[in-house]
């Protein structure tokens, strides 16, 4: 189903016939998928049906029951514990509830995967790259607060600049707009492409919500029963669609 | 009766690969103390948080027990004519037995269930997964640290209890007694041996393990948002206190073998 698309260059990310079950349930059944660099391509699909899981597979929190994964030109099933680290450092990954530790304040919160993965750095340099990242997602006066004190939009762009901090190549943003409001919904939208400009990201956004899918995608990949029963621009995907699945998630959602 | 076999066996295959994942987490943490990075900050941290934040409910635990085991055991001993042998017969007691016992038991409700709620929060919350996928590996940032700080800090609050429990039955003894502090201390000296002491601080240091492993396993495997973190909470104090009792009753045996050989 995957559509071509011109000037899209090198895959970042390869996904040949991936399947993940739980039990009975037969969540990935079969998903083929690129991720081009330089592109946010965003993921769509109902609740449970498995978006989130494709990308906990990616990171390796899940590991599927067999496809092939090739990311940044390895193959990650075939990565001893130590690569697949050295992996995750050029991967972002900002959770759908940010999963900031709630024991640390903000400034200790991005300062605890800096400090474990880049050796030799000076405090002065740790402050510098935490006040300018805390800068770029317009949150610069909560660097002492604790994530208790934040609001749930200040969560989200804490969490993404605690995973900017490792200069990551490739971004996964789960639900990233889940539980917010409409105006920060459209906040984070913009943050998303923000990030993609300035640090040169390829991103994967896993989302139901279509305004943020328009918002950011370069490409929407539709998951359906399993595997992705449309992929290409928000216009191919959405307005003639004839899939009555896509069509309902269309149809039902309030941007029409 | 057939309808029952499948339930049974599975209640058995659960109980067995209950039991093997717990082995294995056990000999993770084996594994993985050697070697770095040893995290001793958060270490000393956990220390802080399970040693002297514990001090107030031990203090008072102590003070009571020697009191109230002191008021106890006076009659029986009154009804022989015995009463002078009250300092050797508490401290045999406390430090033997009742010392090292209630501070695990205090401490497994106390710090065993903060451990499990804590870790188990973090894991419904994915901050253990965040950790993860920033190659940070929180099996040795969570639970090696927490089961070292619960191993060490343990003995220490075991012997300031026994410490504790003796003032309090000081106290007592001197009320009613009239027996100084100088001489209650050479009786309670007297009657406890190095092999006493000795397997007092060894207990405590397997009670604190107990304490520390069980209240992350707990955690570590919690599911089911929050409900699963009250249930993590829950089942690392019931489990912990279980195993407690069982490795007090291992252990007397192990000493009486050594002492009356």
């Amino acid at each position: 189903m995957q559509s071509d698309i011109p000037d899209m260059k090198e895959p970042v990310i390869e996904i040949r016939g991936l399947y993940k079950s739980f039990g009975d349930n037969h969540v990935l059944r079969g998903v083929d998928l690129d991720l081009f660099k330089g592109e946010n391509l965003v993921v769509l699909g109902k609740s449970g049906s498995g978006k989130s899981v494709l990308i906990k597979i990616l990171v390796q929190l899940l590991k599927q029951d067999s496809g092939d994964i090739n990311i940044l030109g390895q193959d990650i099933s075939r990565l001893s514990l130590k690569a697949l680290n050295k992996l995750r450092l050029r991967i972002g990954f900002a959770f759908q509830a940010s999963a900031l530790y709630d024991s640390m304040t903000v400034k200790e919160n991005m300062e605890f995967p800096l400090t474990r993965n880049v050796k030799n750095l000076t405090r002065k340099e740790i402050d510098f790259k935490i006040e300018r990242l805390l800068d770029s997602v317009g949150l610069p006066n909560t660097i002492n607060q604790m994530p208790s004190e934040l609001s749930g939009g200040q969560k989200k762009r804490i969490g993404v600049a605690r995973t900017l901090i490792l200069n990551p190549e490739i971004m996964f943003y789960d639900e990233p707009t889940a539980g917010l409001d409409p105006i920060t919904c459209i906040d984070i939208n913009n943050l998303i492409n923000q990030v993609r400009e300035e640090y040169k990201t390829s991103s994967i956004v896993i989302t139901h919500d279509l305004t943020c899918a328009k918002d950011t995608g370069d490409r929407m990949a539709v998951l359906v029963e399993g595997q992705f029963k449309a992929v290409g621009s928000f216009e191919e995907v959405f307005e003639n669609a004839t899939d009555p699945n896509i069509k309902s998630f269309y149809d039902y959602n309030f941007i029409r | 009766m057939e309808d029952n076999r499948p339930i049974i066996s599975n209640k058995i295959d659960d109980f067995f690969r209950g039991l093997a994942d717990a082995f294995a987490f056990v000999k993770r943490f084996f594994q993985e103390v050697w070697f770095p990075p040893y995290e001793f900050k958060e270490v000393l941290r956990q220390c802080y948080e399970i040693g002297y934040r514990s001090l107030p409910l031990i203090s008072l635990t102590g003070f009571i027990i020697g009191i109230v085991f002191t008021n106890q055991s006076r009659p029986s001993l009154a009804e022989f004519g015995a009463t002078s042998w009250l300092p050797a017969l508490i401290s045999i007691a406390i430090v033997r037995a009742l010392g090292p016992l209630v501070t695990a038991l205090i401490a497994s409700g106390k710090v065993g269930s903060s451990i499990g709620a804590e870790i188990g929060s973090m894991k419904v919350t994915e901050q253990i997964d965040a950790m993860e996928v920033s190659a940070i590996n929180p099996f040795k940032y969570l639970v090696v640290t927490r089961t070292l700080a619960t191993t060490l800090m343990i003995p220490v609050l075991v012997m300031y209890t026994d410490f504790v429990a003796l003032m309090g039955a000081f106290i007592n003894v001197n009320q009613n007694e009239l027996v100084s502090l100088s001489t209650f201390f050479v009786q309670v000296f007297e009657a406890i041996s190095f092999l006493d002491v000795f397997s007092s601080v060894i207990k405590s240091l397997v009670f604190g393990f107990t304490i520390g492993i069980v209240g992350c396993y707990k955690g570590y495997n919690s599911t089911k948002g929050t409900e699963g973190v009250g249930k993590a909470a829950n089942s690392a104090v019931v489990m912990s206190m279980f195993l407690i009792f069982i490795e007090e009753l291992l252990a007397l045996q192990i000493v009486n073998a050594i002492r009356y050989s």
